[in-house]
């Protein structure tokens, strides 16, 4: 008993060393290059929350490593006869503290988990539906945009700029946007990565998800629901720049679409699949 | 005939059957149609398409199709391109299917072309997009052009491909610019695709149908 209580003290210090190590390096090192990034308000409570996840797993990992790792190294047989080893019995205090911890562990990662899902990040930028039930503060204000996909591209309406679609995404920073996502055809999924949002765009249904824009940037737009033959190319890059590039782009675009605008369709929160004039 | 010899022979078929469906299927997937070299060098090169609406012939007779001219002036059944880098290609198309419209009319405007669409001669700055039978579509380029549609109650429509310029037709011309090196796709936005799933099935998602490469070299 005393062995393995020597055992255990080694296993321990190793354990508290490698992971008083890991977690500054996971917080300030590995943290700030987790995915999504800080683009948006949204993007960085999701980067926060891997940030947390991997530093509350991180000496649950380390304590199963180092265990193994000290077993290999000190509980190693090495020549003569292959012997069984002691019989291993249960440990009722042990094994309780395990279950206690590991279950408070996990319980505690759910509750925040789902916190920072509903209520700081605003769903996460999987889209809350057509009725959101936790819009942001200042979401009167937001700048609307629509999403549109359809095989094999994504176009973009913006109802305060007099419905005017675009080919091209561009959001001014520091801006609270509302997207409405929705498709013309088949479902598609709307990811932009870098800005949090990666939701659903379905036929028939808004699906509508806030993101908070902060410094200029690119980011990447790209379908993640196999929607067909072009779905790997059905990728963009968009751009969140300055107010005042915003409105520069938004005249050109105005500009350059007035001949067209007459034959877009009314404004409407989600479209269903026309013409079918060919359609089976 | 001996026990063995009955053994070799079934399993000698079951191998030649086996075979042959491996050989179908591994054909099916790979299939590509023939690479169409533009006309001309760079910096100018010109593609001269055709759009049918229904084959006549081969394994979909009844499939919406482009036809590409080659050289020599014969028409290839292929959507898959050769044209240079840098350089101005001019595109002819011959559209001899009827209109079915665009389901999202953004794409009636033609987008990513140097100078105006030409619609039968006329310099046609935008399409109704109800007019448009197909478009030329090269997203990764912002290329985007309506095809407009033959007249529905038009005389001496093609029910054979390829077509000639004797049967109902439209002409549209244009250039874009092609950039660096490399392969794009390109596509229609019309659901043209007659008895699909929204119109969007069978030669909307085939490359030498309605879907193409376009090696820009």
């Amino acid at each position: 008993m005393a062995r393995l209580s020597s055992h255990a003290r080694r296993i321990l210090a190793m354990w508290l060393v490698s992971t008083a190590v890991a977690i500054p390096l996971i917080i300030w090192v590995l943290g700030p290059h987790l995915p999504p990034g800080d683009m948006t308000a949204e993007a960085s409570d999701q980067t926060s929350a891997n940030i947390v996840l991997t530093a509350v797993c991180a000496p649950i990992v380390l304590l199963i490593l180092v265990y193994f790792g000290y077993a290999l190294v000190v509980f190693r047989a090495s020549g003569g006869q292959i012997e069984d080893g002691a019989p291993i019995r249960g440990h009722a205090p042990t094994q309780t503290l395990w279950l206690v911890l590991t279950s408070a562990t996990v319980l505690a990662l759910a509750v925040w988990g789902s916190l920072v899902l509903v209520v700081s990040a605003h769903g996460a930028g999987g889209g809350q539906g057509p009725n959101p039930i936790d819009p942001p503060a200042g979401a009167k204000e937001a700048l609307q945009v629509q999403v549109i996909g359809q095989q094999w591209n994504w176009t973009y309406r913006f109802p305060g700029y007099g419905a005017i679609e675009t080919a091209h995404l561009d959001l001014p920073a520091d801006r609270l946007v509302e997207f409405h996502v929705t498709s013309l055809d088949v479902t598609h999924s709307f990811w932009a990565y870098e800005l949090g949002v990666k939701a659903d765009a379905v036929p028939g249904v808004d699906n509508i998800a806030f993101v908070h824009t902060r410094k200029p940037g690119s980011f990447s737009i790209r379908c993640a629901e196999l929607c067909g033959l072009w779905h790997g190319h059905m990728y963009q890059t968009g751009q969140v720049v300055s107010t005042a590039g915003f409105a520069s782009w938004m005249a050109s675009e105005q500009k350059a679409e007035a001949l067209n605008k007459k034959y877009l369709p009314p404004y409407s929160g989600h479209y269903y699949p026309e013409p079918q004039r060919r359609a089976g | 005939m001996t026990r063995s010899a009955k053994l070799a022979g079934v399993f000698g078929g079951i191998a030649a059957v086996a075979a042959l469906v491996a050989y179908y299927i591994v054909s099916y997937l790979i299939v590509v149609p023939p690479s169409v070299a533009a006309a001309g060098q760079a910096p100018r090169a010109s593609v001269t398409l055709q759009t049918v609406a229904s084959m006549g012939y081969g394994p979909h007779p009844d499939w919406v199709s482009y036809f590409v001219e080659d050289a020599r002036g014969k028409w290839v059944h292929s959507t898959v391109l050769t044209v240079p880098a840098n350089s101005l290609v001019k595109v002819t198309v011959l559209q001899y299917d009827t209109a079915t419209g665009l389901r999202n009319p953004y794409w009636g405007g033609p987008r990513g072309i140097v100078g105006e669409m030409v619609l039968d001669g006329k310099p046609t700055p935008t399409l109704d997009p109800d007019l448009a039978s197909h478009t030329f579509a090269v997203p990764e380029l912002g290329l985007s052009v309506p095809l407009a549609g033959v007249a529905d109650d038009a005389k001496n429509q093609c029910g054979l491909a390829p077509c000639t310029l004797a049967e109902a037709h439209r002409t549209i011309t244009f250039v874009f610019r092609t950039g660096k090196r490399g392969t794009y796709r390109w596509q229609c936005f019309v659901p043209c695709a007659f008895g699909t799933i929204l119109g969007f099935g069978g030669p909307m998602q085939s490359i030498g149908y309605m879907d193409g490469l376009l090696h820009v070299v």
